[in-house]
C-alpha cells in the first residue's frame, strides 16, 4: 500500500464515527432510513455542485482579476442581465420544488402507519423513557421484533421531551397533555441509541435508552421472560426495577436528596415523624399501607399528594418493593 | 426631503479649512480639528448626545462588549465539551445556564442590534447625505432601552441565571426555578429598542433621501436596513406579547401554555417563532446589504443586478413572516401545516441565492482588491454558501425529521449567523472604521485575523455537521465517547477563533492611537458617506451633497500621494460645494 493510501486510510478511520454507517449517516436499521438517506444524498450532491460552482468562480475571479500594477481598473462589462437573473432564479426554483416534493412524499409515507401495528406506550419524564407493552410490562429500554410495524403512542409526564432514534431516522417531540404517534419497521437486529432531543433540564443529556431489535422469535421470548422478572430476579432486584419503572423514583430519592416525597434512604426500621405529632416506625406494614392508602399517614413536612397504587401493583410487586426499600441504606 | 444644513463650518475633502486646524496633512482628515468626536467634550456630551454618529459609536462599544461576554460563555461551553462525562469545571446545571446565556446574549444583545444599531446608525444618515436620522431623540431612547434591557439581563444572571435555552420553551420555562421573569422582561425591553430603531430608519429612508436619490438609486445597504426595519416593527411586538404571556403564566398562574393549567405548550412555539424566524432575517438582511456595498467597492466595479438584489431584500422580508412553522416539523403540527411551511421555506431560499449569484457576477472582470474588508466578503461567500445550502436539508421534511435538534442545526445556524452576519459585520466594521475614527488599521494584521477567523470557524462548526447527521443531540452536557474526537476538534477551532478576535481587537484599538490618518475616501466608495471628511463633522456635510449612482466607483481613482481615492475628473469634487 502506498504512503498516500495509508495516510488516507488513517484519516478516514480517524474521522469515522463508530456507528457502522457512512461518513455522514448512521446505520440504516429501519425501513424508513433508506428513503430518507436518498433524499439526503440528493440534496448533498446538489449542494456540493452549487458550492463548488460558487467557490470556483470566486477563486477564479480573484486570481484572474485581482488588482495589480497595470490593472488598476475594472474592465467594461454589463451591470445587469435579465436573462442571467431569470436563469439563476428559475433553475434554483425548479430544483427546490423537486426537493420539497420528494421530501414531503417520503415524510408522508413514514407518517402513515400500516394497520395492525404492534403498539407500545412511551412515557417521557425527567429524565428517562418508560416503555409499556400490551401485557402491562414496563421497561426502560425499547424492545421490538424484527420486520414488524411498531406503533409508538407517546406522552410526557412533565415538560416537552424529544424521542429520537438516529438509526431509524425517527424523531418526534413528546408533549405533555397530548398523545403523539409514530411508527417504524426495524430491519436490522441489534442495539441502537435513543436520545432525548428537546432540552428538558439537568438530566437532559442523560435521557438515553436503547432500542433492541430482536431476531425472529427473540422478542416474544424476551417479553415473556422480562414480564416474569418477579420469578427470575431476587425480590430486592425486582423491587428496584419496579422502583424505577413504576413512578416511585420521580418523588422518592434513594440518596437522601429531597423530593416531592420523603427519601427511601435509611428509611426501613427507623422512626418516621408524622403530621399531627405522632411517630411511626417504618416496617413492612407501614410501607404497604403507604403504597395502597397514601393519605393514611402523612410524613411531617410533606403534602398529601401521592396517588394510591391500589389495583396498579400486585401483592408480589409490593413485597418486592418493600424488600428493595430494606436494602437502601 | 433633505433638511437644511447649517451654515458656517466648512468641512470638505478638498477644503483647506480642514487642514487649517493644523493637526495632520492628510486631505479630508479632521483628526486634531473639529469633528463629531471632538464636537462637545466630557461624558455628558456623549450620554445626552442626539448625534446619530455618537449613538452609533456607543452602540458599537456596547454590542461589542456583549459579544465578548457571549464569546467567553461559548469558549467555556466548548472547553467543557472536551470530555464526554462530568467535568470539574462546571456541573450539568451550570452548563445548561452557560449555553442559554451564550445564546441569549449573542442573539438579543449582539446580533439583532449588531449591524443596524451600530453600523446602520452611523452610516445610514451619511449615505443619505442627511444631518441625522428623522427622530434623533427616539434614537437616543432606543439606546437607553437597550442599556436597560441589558442591565436586566445581567441582573438575571446574578440572581439564578436562566437555564431554558434562549428559546424559553414552555412548560420548562414556566416550571424551572431560575430567574426567567427577569431575563424575559429584559428581552421585552430590548424589543422596544429594536422597534425604535426600525421605526426611525423607515421614516428616515422615506423622508430624508437627498435630491437625485430615488428608491432605486439608493445604496443596497439601505435596502437591507429598510427590509430589516419593516420586520423589526411588525414582528417584535409579537415577541413582546408572547413574553408578557409567559410572565403572566409564571407569575400569576394564568393557564396559556402549561397543559397542567389548561394551556397548550406548542402554542408558545408558534408565537415565539412567529417573531424569531423573521428575526433571523433581521440578523442577515443588513449583513447582505453590507456585502453588496463591499463587493462593488473592492471589485472597483458597478454592482451587478442592482434591482434584483434590492427587490430580493423585500422578498425575503415578506416571505420570512410565512415560514416559522419549519421550526416545528417534529413538534406536532399537522402534516398539512408542515407541508405548507416546507414549501414556503424553500421559496425564501431563492432570493438569497439570487443575491449570491449577483455578488459573484459583480466580481467578474473587476479589479479585485484584497484589502481586509474584501477578505471578509470572500469569507462570507464561502461560509454563507454552506449555511444556505445546509438549510435545504432542514427545509425538506424527510431529512429535517432526522436532523432536527441535533448539532447539524447548531452548525447550520452558526454558518448563517456567524459565517454570514458576524463576518459581514466585521467586513463592514473594517470598511467604515476609517470613516468612524479617522484612522487606518494595519491591513496585514486585518487579513491575518480574517484568515484565522475563517479557519477557526470552519474547524469549530464543520465538525458539528458530521456529529449532527450522526444523531448527536444539541444542548447536551454528556455525549457518547464516539463523538469525542469531533468535539475536541471543534473546541480547538473555537480557540483559533478566539485568537482571531483578539487580533482584530488589538489591531483596531492600536489604530486608534497609532493608525495612519485616514483620507476622506480610503476605499473609493461612491456612496455619500465618502464625500465627507474622516471622521465626519458634527453636521455630517458642509453642504447637502447631490446623490448620483451609488455604485459608480469607477469615477474615483487612487491617489498615491494621499493614500486614498479622489474623483477622476479635476474640478469634479462632488462635495466641494
Amino acid at each position: 500500500m502506498s504512503l498516500g493510501h495509508d495516510i488516507l486510510d488513517r484519516l478516514f478511520s480517524w474521522a469515522a464515527i463508530q456507528t457502522d454507517g457512512t461518513f455522514w449517516m448512521p446505520v440504516q436499521a429501519s425501513a424508513g432510513a433508506e428513503p430518507v438517506d436518498r433524499v439526503f444524498s440528493f440534496i448533498f450532491w446538489v449542494s456540493v455542485f452549487f458550492f463548488v460552482l460558487i467557490v470556483a468562480l470566486m477563486v477564479a475571479f480573484v486570481v484572474r482579476y485581482r488588482r495589480r500594477p497595470g490593472r488598476e481598473d475594472a474592465e467594461d462589462s454589463a451591470h445587469h442581465s435579465t436573462a442571467l437573473e431569470l436563469t439563476w432564479t428559475l433553475i434554483p426554483i425548479a430544483i427546490v420544488v423537486f426537493i420539497f416534493a420528494w421530501g414531503f412524499k417520503v415524510y408522508l409515507d413514514l407518517n402513515t402507519p400500516p394497520a395492525n401495528s404492534y403498539e407500545i406506550l412511551v412515557t417521557g419524564q425527567k429524565w428517562k423513557w418508560l416503555f409499556t407493552y400490551p401485557n402491562g410490562h414496563v421497561d426502560e429500554n425499547l424492545h421490538v421484533p424484527l420486520d414488524t410495524p411498531v406503533r409508538l403512542v407517546m406522552t410526557s409526564e412533565d415538560v416537552i421531551h424529544g424521542f429520537y432514534i438516529p438509526a431509524f431516522r425517527l424523531k418526534r417531540d413528546v408533549v405533555p397533555g397530548r398523545y403523539v404517534k409514530v411508527w417504524f419497521r426495524a430491519i436490522k437486529p441489534g442495539e441502537y441509541q435513543i436520545y432525548c432531543t428537546q432540552y428538558c433540564g439537568t438530566g437532559h443529556s442523560d435521557m438515553w435508552a436503547k432500542v433492541v431489535v430482536h431476531e425472529p422469535g427473540g422478542f416474544e421470548r424476551w417479553l415473556d421472560e422480562a414480564s416474569n422478572f418477579l420469578k427470575t430476579m431476587s425480590p430486592a432486584e425486582a423491587g428496584e426495577k419496579l422502583y424505577r419503572t413504576r413512578g416511585c423514583a420521580q418523588c422518592h430519592s434513594v440518596d437522601g436528596t429531597g423530593g416531592t416525597g420523603p427519601t427511601f434512604r435509611a428509611l426501613f426500621g427507623h422512626p418516621v415523624p408524622l403530621e399531627g405529632g405522632k411517630t411511626v416506625t417504618a416496617d413492612e406494614d407501614y410501607i404497604r399501607e403507604s403504597i395502597l392508602d397514601p393519605q393514611a399517614k402523612i410524613v411531617l413536612g410533606f403534602q398529601p399528594v401521592m396517588p394510591t397504587f391500589q389495583g396498579r401493583l400486585k401483592d408480589q410487586e409490593i413485597t418486592a418493593i418493600i424488600e428493595y426499600v430494606k436494602t437502601v441504606k | 426631503m433633505p433638511r437644511p444644513v447649517s451654515e458656517g463650518r466648512v468641512a470638505t475633502m478638498s477644503s483647506d479649512a480642514v487642514n487649517g486646524a493644523g493637526a495632520n496633512p492628510v486631505m479630508g482628515n479632521t483628526l486634531g480639528g473639529d469633528n463629531y468626536l471632538t464636537h462637545g467634550r466630557g461624558l455628558k456630551s456623549w450620554l445626552f448626545t442626539l448625534d446619530h454618529k455618537r449613538i452609533g459609536v456607543m452602540y458599537l462599544v456596547s454590542i461589542l462588549s456583549s459579544f465578548l461576554l457571549g464569546g467567553v460563555f461559548a469558549l467555556l461551553v466548548r472547553t467543557k465539551l472536551l470530555t464526554p462525562g462530568n467535568s470539574a469545571m462546571m456541573s450539568a446545571d451550570q452548563y445548561n445556564q452557560m449555553f442559554t446565556l451564550h445564546g441569549a446574549v449573542m442573539i438579543f444583545l449582539f446580533v439583532i442590534p449588531g449591524i443596524p444599531a451600530a453600523l446602520g446608525n452611523f452610516v445610514l444618515p451619511l449615505m443619505l447625505g442627511a444631518k441625522d436620522v428623522a427622530f434623533p431623540r427616539l434614537n437616543l431612547a432606543s439606546y437607553y432601552m437597550w442599556v436597560t434591557g441589558a442591565v436586566m439581563a445581567l441582573v438575571s444572571m446574578t440572581t439564578g441565571a436562566v437555564d431554558t435555552g434562549w428559546t424559553f420553551y414552555t412548560p420548562y420555562s414556566t416550571t424551572t426555578n431560575t430567574s426567567v421573569i427577569m431575563m424575559v422582561a429584559g428581552v421585552f425591553v430590548l424589543g422596544f429598542s429594536s422597534i425604535f430603531t426600525g421605526l426611525n430608519f423607515v421614516v428616515t429612508i422615506h423622508k430624508l433621501r437627498p435630491a437625485g436619490m430615488s428608491w432605486f438609486k439608493m445604496p443596497l445597504f439601505l435596502w437591507g436596513l429598510y427590509g430589516t426595519a419593516i420586520i423589526q416593527i411588525m414582528a417584535t411586538p409579537v415577541l413582546g406579547i408572547t413574553l408578557l404571556l409567559l410572565i403572566a403564566e409564571r407569575a400569576l398562574g394564568v393557564g396559556i401554555f402549561d397543559p397542567a393549567l389548561g394551556g397548550d405548550p406548542v402554542l408558545f412555539q408558534h408565537f415565539f417563532w412567529f417573531y424569531s424566524h423573521p428575526a433571523v432575517y433581521i440578523m442577515i438582511l443588513p449583513a447582505m446589504g453590507v456585502i453588496s456595498e463591499l463587493v462593488s467597492v473592492f471589485s472597483r466595479k458597478h454592482i451587478f443586478g442592482y434591482t434584483f438584489i434590492a427587490l430580493s431584500s423585500i422578498a425575503i422580508a415578506v416571505i420570512s413572516f410565512l415560514v416559522w412553522g419549519h421550526h416545528m416539523f417534529v413538534a406536532g403540527q399537522s402534516n398539512l401545516a408542515s407541508m405548507i411551511f416546507s414549501a414556503l421555506t424553500f421559496m425564501v431560499a431563492i432570493p438569497s441565492a439570487v443575491k449570491v449569484f449577483n455578488w459573484i457576477a459583480t466580481m467578474y472582470k473587476g479589479s479585485i482588491w484584497l484589502a481586509t474588508p474584501m477578505v471578509y466578503v470572500l469569507s462570507f461567500l464561502f461560509l454563507f454558501g454552506i449555511g444556505g445550502l445546509t438549510g435545504l436539508f432542514l427545509g425538506a421534511l424527510a431529512t429535517d425529521v432526522h436532523l432536527h435538534d441535533t448539532y447539524f442545526v447548531v452548525a447550520h445556524f452558526h454558518y448563517v449567523m456567524f459565517g454570514g452576519t458576524v463576518i459581514a459585520f466585521l467586513g463592514g466594521l473594517h470598511y467604515w472604521w476609517p470613516k468612524m475614527f479617522g484612522r487606518m488599521y494595519s491591513d496585514r494584521w486585518g487579513r491575518i485575523a480574517a484568515l484565522l477567523i475563517f479557519v477557526g470557524f470552519n474547524t469549530t462548526f464543520f465538525t458539528q455537521f458530521v456529529m449532527g447527521s450522526h444523531g448527536a443531540p444539541r444542548r447536551s452536557y454528556h455525549y457518547l465517547p464516539e463523538f469525542q474526537r469531533y468535539h475536541q476538534l471543534s473546541t480547538l477551532g473555537s480557540y483559533i477563533l478566539g485568537i482571531g478576535f483578539v487580533i482584530v481587537a488589538a489591531n483596531l484599538i492600536h489604530s486608534l492611537f497609532r493608525g495612519r490618518p485616514a483620507p476622506a475616501n480610503p476605499w473609493g466608495g461612491a456612496t455619500l458617506e465618502w464625500r465627507t471628511t474622516s471622521p465626519p463633522p458634527h453636521d455630517n456635510f458642509a453642504t447637502t451633497p447631490v446623490a448620483g449612482d451609488p455604485y459608480d466607483v469607477e469615477a474615483w481613482r487612487y491617489d498615491r500621494t494621499i493614500g486614498g481615492f479622489v474623483p477622476r475628473a479635476a474640478g469634479d469634487a462632488p462635495a466641494a460645494g
